[in-house]
């Protein structure tokens, strides 16, 4: 079986700073990869572990220091990975990345039974990427994946969380999946991963690679574009009551309840 | 020309039709209003169910069309039979915004269509305008909440995802004398992958789901453990709330992790919502911050929750919950 994981390098949000003219600063900003990524890899490895003829490549489109997080995904176990980088790729928004990753998936991975993706990425947050990628491909999708519970004959078993409980659902493979945090962690890279990750040929693919035209990708090939970004309007924070008793406390908290 | 504003009607599991569904058609008749009055119409899937009822909604609701695919097989919800119908459609009376409650379902189904459409989708908005060159300015948050980014598109229909009550519904009813009209579609002819094969219902800790709770008791580690939070389970009973919980309580595993309220849990935005032994992190107030009124209560004055609550109190959970259960039930 052939799995890609798509993932992609995310600023750590936990860590922004804003410049004086309330733009985000990047300078300095931590780059990892985006943690439902670390589920759709932790999630492909483990149906390694338990079936026969697992390989996984995984891709990322970006700029080339994006090779960090491909070494860091062979690092955990995936067997060999590339970046899909080109300036022309700039800018593009969810349904140009789509585009993008769906044709150098073709281009380069060819005969692909299951695609992972994260849920969302913590940056754009927009969790449209794999279904982007999966209309492209013609393939069926899956959002909201908690788990993949078997793949038989080309059948996947998968639960999916909805708002009002838990789904189990069979898709006809080839298939994207989008993953959300799991139940279990991520796994952590062993002294022979390092080995792998630093001798791991890494390749670089640029548009004329993946049979795209220059209009379908990047901003040029997105059909939103960002007319506005802002610093959302603090919260001031209320009242803080040191109360001389928990039942000071209660009634304070009886009179926010009824206020 | 792109014309209207099309919106997709959901229902759930037994035909009701979802709230989302009436904030979208209240903000519509605003945007309406800036395009020339436009139609405003929607997209209902059925399989019968409450179908007279769900009509009856939609025409108080300000609907001048409703278009409806009625069919046994579109009783389960399937994002390949609703998206094909759904694109059939638009392709058919060629809506200049196409609007979808940001659901579980409609972060699947929306992105299919726009990609099938070739045309662009806003995630998880929070405000939707019209601006003075007559396109749809959709504002969402980014960066897990620390950017506001407003986006535009340059092709038909306009597509965005709303986050589900954020916006308000109609306080009165707009009667409209609706037009009904059944689509017409084959679905023999779209190949399905994929098969729901059993639904399991959620056994959250409290009766209320979490996503429609006015009241949402929440704890995080300083809840400490089982009993902890079998506490915020009897609050949120007396209450008739829910409960939920920081990404560091369902790490401790006193939680599931279907309840955690953040950047990689929920977004919730109940009248009120108390944070017990929540120290505050970003990644969770991104996800409670729209409340109407935030009570926080944690021993640590300097706990970064207290600059999101409206009512913060220094103190300890473990002393002041069992008493307010008691004034409570008393
Ligand atoms: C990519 C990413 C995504 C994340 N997503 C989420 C998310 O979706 N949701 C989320 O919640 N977190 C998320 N986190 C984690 C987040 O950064 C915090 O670590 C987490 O919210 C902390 O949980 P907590 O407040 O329960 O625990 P702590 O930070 O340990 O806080 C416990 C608090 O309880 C107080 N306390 C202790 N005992 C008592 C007592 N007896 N009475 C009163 N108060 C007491 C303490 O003073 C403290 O403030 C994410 C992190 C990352 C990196
Ligand atoms: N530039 C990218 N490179 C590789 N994968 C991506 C990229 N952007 C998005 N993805 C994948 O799509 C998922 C959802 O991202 P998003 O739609 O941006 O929220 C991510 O978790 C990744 O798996």
């Amino acid at each position: 079986m052939k799995i890609a994981v798509c993932v992609k390098q995310v600023p750590d949000t936990a860590d922004i700073k804003w410049t004086e003219n309330n733009t985000i600063q990047r300078e300095g900003l931590e780059s990892i990869i985006n943690p439902f990524d670390m589920y759709a890899l932790e999630t492909a490895l483990k149906l390694k572990d338990r079936e026969q003829n697992v390989n996984i490549t995984t891709l990322t489109m970006g700029p080339p220091q994006a090779e960090e997080i491909i070494r860091k995904a062979i690092s955990l176990g995936i067997d060999d990975g590339f970046v899909v980088t080109d300036k022309k790729f700039a800018g593009a928004d969810t349904a140009a990345t789509g585009r993008t990753l769906a044709a150098a998936i073709k281009e380069k991975i060819k005969e692909v039974d299951l695609i992972l993706c994260g849920q969302f990425a913590t940056d754009g947050d927009t969790a449209q990427t794999g279904p982007a990628i999966s209309v492209n491909l013609n393939y069926p999708v899956i959002t909201y994946v908690k788990e993949i519970l078997s793949v038989e004959n080309n059948i996947a078993t998968v639960k999916k969380e909805v708002e009002d409980g838990t789904e189990i659902l069979k898709v006809k493979l080839p298939a994207v999946l989008c993953m959300l945090k799991c139940d279990y962690e991520p796994r952590r890279p062993l002294i022979k991963g390092f080995k792998n990750a630093q001798k791991a040929e890494i390749k670089f693919y640029g548009l004329n690679d993946i049979g795209l035209e220059v209009e379908q990708v990047g901003i040029k090939g997105s059909p939103t574009y960002v007319s506005k970004a802002f610093r959302p309007e603090q919260k001031q924070g209320g009242e803080i009551f040191v109360p001389d008793n928990a039942d000071d406390a209660v009634n304070k908290i009886l009179e926010a309840l009824n206020g | 020309m792109a014309k209207g504003i099309l919106i997709y009607a959901q229902t759930d599991r037994n035909g009701i039709l979802q709230n989302v569904v009436l904030e979208l058609a209240k903000t519509a008749q605003d945007l309406s209003q800036k395009l020339d009055n436009c139609e405003i119409n929607a997209i209902l899937f059925t399989d019968g169910t409450n179908l007279e009822e769900n009509k009856n909604i939609l025409s108080k609701n300000g609907f001048n069309k409703v278009y409806i695919a009625n069919s046994l097989k579109l009783k389960q919800y399937s994002t390949e039979y609703y998206s094909k119908i759904t694109v059939d459609l638009i392709k058919n009376i060629t809506p200049e915004i196409f609007l979808i409650g940001a659901t579980t379902q409609g972060r699947e189904l929306a992105p299919v269509v726009a990609t099938t459409l070739n045309t662009g989708l806003t995630a998880d908005c929070t405000k939707l305008d019209i601006n003075e060159k007559g396109q749809l300015a959709s504002t969402r948050p980014t960066f897990g909440g620390n950017l506001m980014a407003t986006i535009l598109c340059k092709n038909y229909p306009q597509m965005a995802t709303v986050r589900p009550k954020v916006l308000k519904k109609a306080e009165n009813e707009i009667i409209k004398n609706t037009e009904f009209i059944e689509l017409d579609f084959d679905l023999s002819t779209i190949e399905k992958h994929v098969e729901l094969v059993e639904f399991i219902e959620n056994k959250q800790l409290a009766d209320v789901r979490i996503d429609e709770a006015e009241i949402i008791v929440a704890g995080g580690k300083g809840m400490k453990n089982q009993q902890g939070f079998e506490l915020l389970q009897e609050l949120a009973q007396v209450l008739g709330g829910s409960v939920g919980a920081s990404r560091g309580a369902v790490d401790m595993k006193l939680a599931d992790s279907s309840i955690q309220v953040g950047q990689t849990g929920k977004t919730v935005v109940p009248k009120i919502y108390i944070a017990c032994g929540i120290s505050g992190a970003i990644q969770h107030t991104v996800g409670m911050s729209g409340s109407d009124k935030i009570i926080a209560i944690n021993k640590d004055k300097n706990a970064p929750i207290f600059k999101v609550a409206d009512v913060g109190i220094v103190g300890d959970v473990f002393e002041i919950l069992p008493k307010l259960i008691n004034k409570l039930k008393g």
